[in-house]
């Protein structure tokens, strides 16, 4: 006979929408879970979606993710001669604010060449980027449909394709266009500051400019290796791909990686509080019925069953409850939840802990009621 | 009659210690035989719910000496290792306000005191329709407590309490929430009970109504027995 059970039919109601409840509190954990995973995934969507082996950028920085880094076009050309390197493609960065059909949007332009390292390694609908200007490849979370037009500076593109799930560091999509239009747009001065820079006499003309090299290596090539060369260039800097992902997640999103993950671990100590309170609660409404348990003759692993189970049984309902309500609405975050069958997993076995933990004060209260407290009005 | 079933023997109970020490009940004998039904009367701090709790092996006797069904279970300390288990096995108990759990039906409330002896759920639940069966509640069986009146929850306490055939009942005020002609009725069932299981029936009262339906009426003030009664049945 399943006294637990028994206990919980007979209170349905009241269980279920206890479980709603904590399932809400443990959803917002496990959003918490999610979002940590997915800032971590968002810094990372650009450098795996690019496959780059190399990152050639300007000497003493360490860009382009974690400084500003400008370097000449034609850098390109020397790292594709070096040994080992496939493969190589100047990109330039940039944040910028676009009027988009729906409004204005922020997002970050990549320019690359067609051909050549720095696009799309997918592309979810429409096409890549040919050879015509002023033409972008959007990613779904910037709204932009295929075949919008955007309004960047002074340019108006037009959408030919789209991907999904490439965002920068800081949780903008990308938009992919030729690199001469990223350059044009990114150091190209405007008509009257061009004019008072030829009056003057500085080189404010020209646009050849890039932010970094990405190189693809041969199969058997050393990255590490490939670097070391290229740093001897004095006027270069060089990063392996592992390095840029370090730099990445150790350095760029740091501070919000370790706040999410704090106030993660805040929010799992606040359920688990919480949760030991549900239970001891629970227990203590029984005070009577433990009691005349006891006094019939009950064994205590009849009593330590009946409030572990329950206390089990509201954890998982609650977190079944969380894992549903996140997954149904995690695409309504402005930024990626990242929630895997590992994170699930994770958190399903902290939940257990947590409810283990918190059922150990309850079961201890119980054991301690007397027989007695069954006699009497 | 197959001898005391339950034998009490200059046992006291003092709660506290030092100046503060209440002596709740001093040295008191009292001998229930098998099919007996004796009434424990008493005002209030007569100490008659303490003897029931000592009997009952909930609370320990500061001295002398209980023994349960002819065995010794305390002579100075405990002599029986699992207490709860001797309550399951040989004590049956019925309660003031029933106390069955709220969250199990009539049959399920019953049974349970056998499942917990090791008895599986079918052949418990079978044994648990009889009894309810023959305390002429049996109709109540799938019913909730919430759903059953005093009387029928009093019978239901009742089959609970012996279903696992103790061989002492103890009754703490079993008929204080029932009118008098279910109050009678219960302890008609009570005696009847006692003759056919030979078992000791031990009931605290403070039910006039029902003083003519024990055997014996046991007195107690300031935890002494002030007289202890034989009544012609």
């Amino acid at each position: 006979m399943n006294l637990a059970m028994a206990d919980i039919r007979h209170k349905l109601g009241r269980f279920v929408l206890t479980c709603l409840g904590l399932g809400l509190l443990m959803g917002v954990a496990l959003s918490m879970v999610g979002i940590y995973q997915g800032v971590v995934s968002e810094a990372l969507a650009l450098s795996r979606s690019l496959r780059a082996d190399l990152w050639v950028v300007e000497s003493g920085t360490r860009g382009p993710f974690a400084e500003a880094s400008r370097i000449p076009g034609d850098v390109r050309e020397m790292v594709a001669r070096l040994p080992g390197v496939a493969a190589a493609g100047a990109i330039t960065l940039r944040t910028a604010e676009a009027q988009a059909p729906q409004g204005t949007i922020r997002v970050q332009v990549i320019g690359y060449e067609p051909g050549r390292p720095g696009g799309p390694s997918v592309i979810a609908s429409g096409r890549g980027l040919g050879g015509g200007r002023f033409e972008i490849v959007a990613d779904a979370r910037s709204g932009l449909p295929l075949g919008a037009t955007l309004m960047l500076g002074r340019n108006r593109y037009h959408v030919v394709g789209t991907t999904r799930g490439l965002v920068a560091s800081g949780g903008d999509p990308l938009i992919f266009m030729q690199l001469r239009d990223s350059q044009d747009l990114q150091f190209r001065l405007a008509p009257a500051a061009a004019r008072r820079a030829i009056a003057a006499n500085s080189a404010g003309g020209g646009t050849d400019t890039v932010n970094a090299i990405i190189a693809r290596l041969h199969p058997d090539a050393d990255p590490a290796l490939v670097a070391e060369t290229a740093r001897r260039w004095k006027h270069l800097s060089a990063l392996t791909d592992q390095e840029q992902s370090n730099l990445l997640t150790q350095s760029v999103v740091n501070r919000a990686r370790v706040q999410l993950g704090m106030f993660t671990v805040v929010l799992l100590f606040v359920s688990a509080v919480i949760i030991a309170l549900i239970i001891y609660t629970m227990t203590m409404d029984k005070l009577r019925e433990i009691a005349t348990l006891k006094l019939i003759g009950a064994p205590d692993r009849t009593i330590i069953g009946l409030v572990l189970q329950q206390a089990l049984l509201l954890g998982g309902m609650a977190y079944v409850a969380a894992v549903g309500l996140v997954f149904a609405a995690r695409d309504v975050f402005p930024r990626t939840v990242a929630l895997g069958p590992a994170e699930v997993a994770v958190m399903a076995v902290v939940i257990t802990v947590i409810c283990l933990l918190g059922s150990l004060v309850s079961i201890r209260a119980a054991l301690r009621i007397e027989p007695q407290q069954a006699l009497g009005g | 009659m197959a001898g005391p079933l339950v034998q009490v023997e200059k046992l006291s109970k003092t709660f506290g210690a030092g100046e503060t020490a209440v002596r709740a009940l001093a040295e008191v004998d009292l001998v229930v035989e098998a099919g007996e039904v004796v009434g424990l009367k008493g005002p209030s701090g007569s100490g008659k719910s303490t003897l029931l709790n000592l009997i009952a092996c909930i609370q320990e006797p500061t001295a002398g000496r209980l023994s349960i069904g002819g065995q010794v279970v305390w002579n100075g300390q405990w002599r029986v290792p699992d207490l709860r288990r001797l309550r399951r096995e040989r004590i049956g108990f019925i309660f003031q306000f029933h106390n069955l759990l709220p969250f199990l039906n009539a049959v399920d409330n019953v049974a349970l005191a056998m499942t917990l002896d090791g008895v599986d759920r079918t052949t418990a639940r079978q044994w648990a329709g009889a009894l309810l069966d023959y305390l002429q509640v049996g109709k109540r069986a799938s019913a909730m407590p919430s759903r059953l009146s005093g009387g029928e929850a009093q019978r239901v306490a009742i089959a609970r309490a012996l279903v696992n055939r103790p061989q002492v009942i103890l009754a703490d005020e079993p008929t204080a929430a029932l009118d008098s002609e279910r109050a009678r009725v219960v302890m008609d069932l009570l005696r009847q009970v006692a003759q056919e299981q030979q078992a000791a029936i031990l009931v605290v009262t403070h039910d006039e109504k029902i003083f003519d339906r024990f055997d014996r009426m046991v007195a107690l003030r300031d935890g002494r027995i002030e007289a202890d009664e034989r009544r012609a049945m």
